[in-house]
């Protein structure tokens, strides 16, 4: 690349890194069956269980596996979102952001199972933060986890309990999950900086 | 850097856009068993009011509480301020307690303003004087955007005192920002003489705007302020500027009617008009607290806040160019 194709503030984003696709359309979609299947063994055919995903992506791959788990059980399941950030341990160290939306199902959380559902799992800190929203909104019977990805490097002492697909990362790279009805397709994507 | 609110024009369109937005998903807060966020724990709003106000202070309060923050109200009265401290000595008592934010109700039109250039927190006016009343504009735009959906195009018409109106200068300025198209009614003596250069209609026949308007916001009529004879007869005001039954019928059918209070009754506004299902008064209420916990969350939840203007160093006269300039910022300190 010349140096005139250059902007004077650093390269474009693109150039700076390589972009690997890591699960492709129909490896999400196992992947989510899978976690629907295992969700249903482990709640003994999802009794009383509500799926509150969190925003954005979260809350896309919560309304897949409701769908996957009604084909099954051939009964809806209830979902909703949980928006975790004023609850954030980071907002004093940017500016305030826009909220997204917390949206309970009808049957609330009350001595029910909620199974969190996010699309990566990191340092575990916006897992901690939905366990405080969640605090706020009622006493559920357990909280369970669900991720896409598990990229490793946790900061506290959390644990997914249902894994689409544990992958290996440098924390200078960054995993970015597509969605078809946020992002017009389906992958998972590492960002390796060069 | 962005900081303060003390005049809707602070407000860019996606700043407004933002603290609606806010207030949409924190209005849902107020049905949940435990109505609080612990956002702003450990940051403290000082409520500073040199003039008397129940709604707003109460307001303010409530937005505070709730988002965690810790609280202390401070009123003209049997304070320091009856011993004759003045604004700048009381400000910099604020400074030494610490205030992360500091709502100031004063009735000096551009006290906030003076206020925001001694203290290090965000200062949010809860209305100077007969200058503007930025919080009061905002719920007033999330109440009709509930009630209408988007505002742009809009016809807003605002009825009443404008003279002494600090709300119909920051709702003019809001809606204005919004895209929504705003006519004033009064009587030619309860209009201020620089309303030429507002960003809106003028109109003295009430029944002649009545039929396209979507919005129709009552003001009152503010005796405690009224030094000279603006009309005849409250009687006469009542009849060509108060919105009855009659003028209620000639509205649309989705069209709402406001009022930020507090009303008099039968004076602006018939007893019958104020309890219709199409007046949205007591909502205007609740959705103050929202409004106020998204505004005082936007400015003071971050590293910095996300919305608001910026004011120059105290000396510099409050208008629109100065509060617009930049500088400043080597006073500028992370709490």
């Amino acid at each position: 690349m010349s140096a005139a194709s250059v902007p004077a503030h650093g390269p474009s984003p693109d150039s700076d890194v390589s972009h690997k696709t890591v699960l492709e359309a129909p490896d999400i979609r196992r992947a989510l069956t899978r976690i629907a299947h295992e969700i249903l063994e482990r709640t003994k055919g999802g009794r009383d269980i509500v799926l509150l995903g969190i925003p954005t992506r979260g809350v896309t791959l919560a309304a897949r596996l409701a769908g996957r788990i009604a084909e099954v059980e051939g009964e809806p399941v209830p979902r909703g979102s949980l928006d975790v950030t004023m609850y954030r341990d980071d907002l004093r160290m940017r500016p305030a952001r826009a909220l997204g939306r917390t949206e309970l199902p009808p049957e609330g959380v009350d001595d029910r199972v909620v199974v969190l559902v996010d699309d990566v799992l990191f340092s575990g800190r916006t897992v901690r933060a939905a366990l405080d929203a969640l605090n706020d909104l009622g006493r559920p019977r357990a909280v369970q986890l669900a991720t896409l990805v598990d990229r490793g490097h946790r900061e506290l002492p959390i644990r997914a309990d249902y894994v689409g697909k544990n992958l290996p990362t440098s924390t200078r790279e960054k995993v970015k999950v597509l969605l078809a009805e946020t992002d017009g397709r389906d992958a998972v994507v590492l960002e390796v900086p060069k | 850097m962005k900081r303060h609110l003390i005049s809707a024009a602070d407000l860019t369109r996606d700043d407004a856009l933002l603290i609606l937005d806010t207030a949409e998903e924190l209005s849902r807060i107020a049905d949940r068993p435990i109505k609080k966020l612990p956002t702003l724990r450990g940051r403290t709003v000082v409520n500073l009011f040199f003039e008397d106000s129940t709604r707003t202070r109460i307001s303010f309060e409530a937005a505070a509480k709730r988002l965690s923050a810790d609280v202390i109200n401070f009123s003209a009265k049997g304070s320091s301020v009856s011993k004759g401290e003045s604004l700048k000595d009381t400000a910099l008592t604020l400074e030494a307690m610490g205030a992360d934010g500091v709502v100031i109700r004063h009735n000096a039109s551009g006290a906030p303003h003076r206020l925001a250039g001694w203290v290090r927190g965000s200062v949010v006016n809860a209305g100077d004087g007969t200058h503007e009343h930025p919080t009061q504009a905002l719920l007033d735009a999330y109440t009709m955007r509930r009630r209408l959906g988007d505002l742009d195009g809009r016809r807003v018409t605002i009825v009443g005192d404008i003279l002494h109106s600090r709300v119909a200068r920051s709702n003019v300025l809001l809606l204005n920002t919004l895209g929504a198209e705003v006519t004033l009614v009064a009587p030619p003596t309860l209009f201020p003489v620089s309303v030429d250069t507002w960003p809106c209609e003028v109109a003295y026949d009430f029944d002649a705007v009545l039929p396209k308007s979507d919005v129709v916001m009552m003001l009152r009529v503010q005796q405690e302020r009224m030094t000279a004879a603006y009309f005849p007869t409250v009687r006469e005001y009542s009849r060509r500027y108060g919105l009855d039954a009659r003028r209620l019928a000639a509205l649309q059918d989705h069209a709402i009617v406001m009022h930020p209070g507090p009303m008099n009754r039968g004076v602006e506004i018939a007893a019958e008009v104020a309890d219709s299902p199409r007046s949205t008064i007591v909502e205007q209420v609740a959705n103050g607290v929202t409004v106020r916990m998204a505004v005082l969350y936007l400015l003071l939840g971050g590293s910095e806040p996300a919305i608001g203007g910026d004011v120059t160093p105290a000396g510099v006269s409050p208008n629109g160019d100065a509060r617009r300039r930049s500088g400043d910022a080597s006073r500028r300190e992370d709490a």
